[in-house]
């Protein structure tokens, strides 16, 4: 799995073009994250806008992606579709990370 | 209101495997297409589907190079969408579905959970869910409440 990225101002939003974060990419996914992450600055932003379906295996990859993250940076996640919200939402997650409607909110949060 | 017609049962064979559920799902929506779920109605079931599927490909059939046959049958009925799913895999442990409890988040983050969420997500969104072994036969079978009302 590609994922692309845009670097600014202490923040880097991460694009994911892919429309599943499934089973089959979760480990793929987790890796390019690891990628995305290494230089990344204090601010990571994970752009789902892209992504219809997530399965618990994309949810403990986004989990896993945070926890490389060592506290040290923040990763928040933003423009979820429905269906990715709503696996969030159950299984609780959505409290563990700071959620955005749109990337654009993500930035003017980050910036203010 | 009911509808007055039911779509006739819909089967999906696929191998298991890395991209089995996915296969199997684009072909069990396309088939349920008639139905016109929404988006929330259409990621209700994909979800509790999928977590099955991935379940049977990571643990039924668990072990070296281990493949088997997964076998889908769906009829839509008042209540929903009766799923019926057979494997030939492992049966579940103590023959029974794992509970589902849900995962604690209320944790510090280095201890947050990366996985154990697919039965909870199953039991959640699916009523009705039942496990059988027969014979060599894996049978879970569970509803999903959708495609309940007539399309507009």
């Amino acid at each position: 799995m590609e994922l692309s990225s845009h670097t600014s101002e202490g923040m880097r939003i991460i694009t994911v073009p892919d429309a599943r974060i499934d089973a089959a990419v979760a480990i793929e996914f987790k890796d390019a994250m690891r990628g995305m992450i290494e230089d990344a600055p204090e601010r990571l932003v994970l752009d789902l806008g892209h992504v219809n379906f997530i399965d618990s295996s994309g949810l403990g990859a986004i989990v896993a992606s945070m926890k490389m993250l060592n506290g040290e940076r923040s990763l928040a996640l933003a423009a979820m579709t429905p269906t990715v919200a709503k696996v969030f939402k159950l299984t609780r997650m959505d409290t563990v990370f700071d959620i955005y409607e749109t990337v654009d909110l993500a930035k003017f949060d980050v910036a203010s | 209101m009911e509808r007055d017609t039911y779509l006739p049962p819909v089967r999906v064979s696929v191998q298991s495997g890395l991209d089995a559920p996915r296969t199997a799902l684009s072909q069990l929506l396309e088939d349920l297409s008639a139905l016109k779920l929404d988006v929330e109605e259409a990621g209700t079931l994909e979800l509790v589907v999928a977590e099955a599927l991935n379940n049977i490909c990571e643990h039924a059939y668990s072990g070296k190079e281990r493949v088997g046959p997964i076998d889908i049958l769906c009829r839509h009925g008042a209540d929903g969408l009766h799923i019926a799913i057979e494997d030939e895999g492992n049966p579940m442990p103590d023959g029974k579905t794992p509970l589902g409890m849900p995962a604690n988040v209320d944790t510090d983050m280095e201890d947050l959970p990366e996985g154990g969420f697919g039965w909870f997500l199953i039991r959640d969104l699916a009523k009705d869910i039942q496990y059988e072994r027969k014979g060599p036969r894996n049978h879970l079978s569970l509803r999903v409440a959708v495609g309940l009302h007539p399309a507009a």
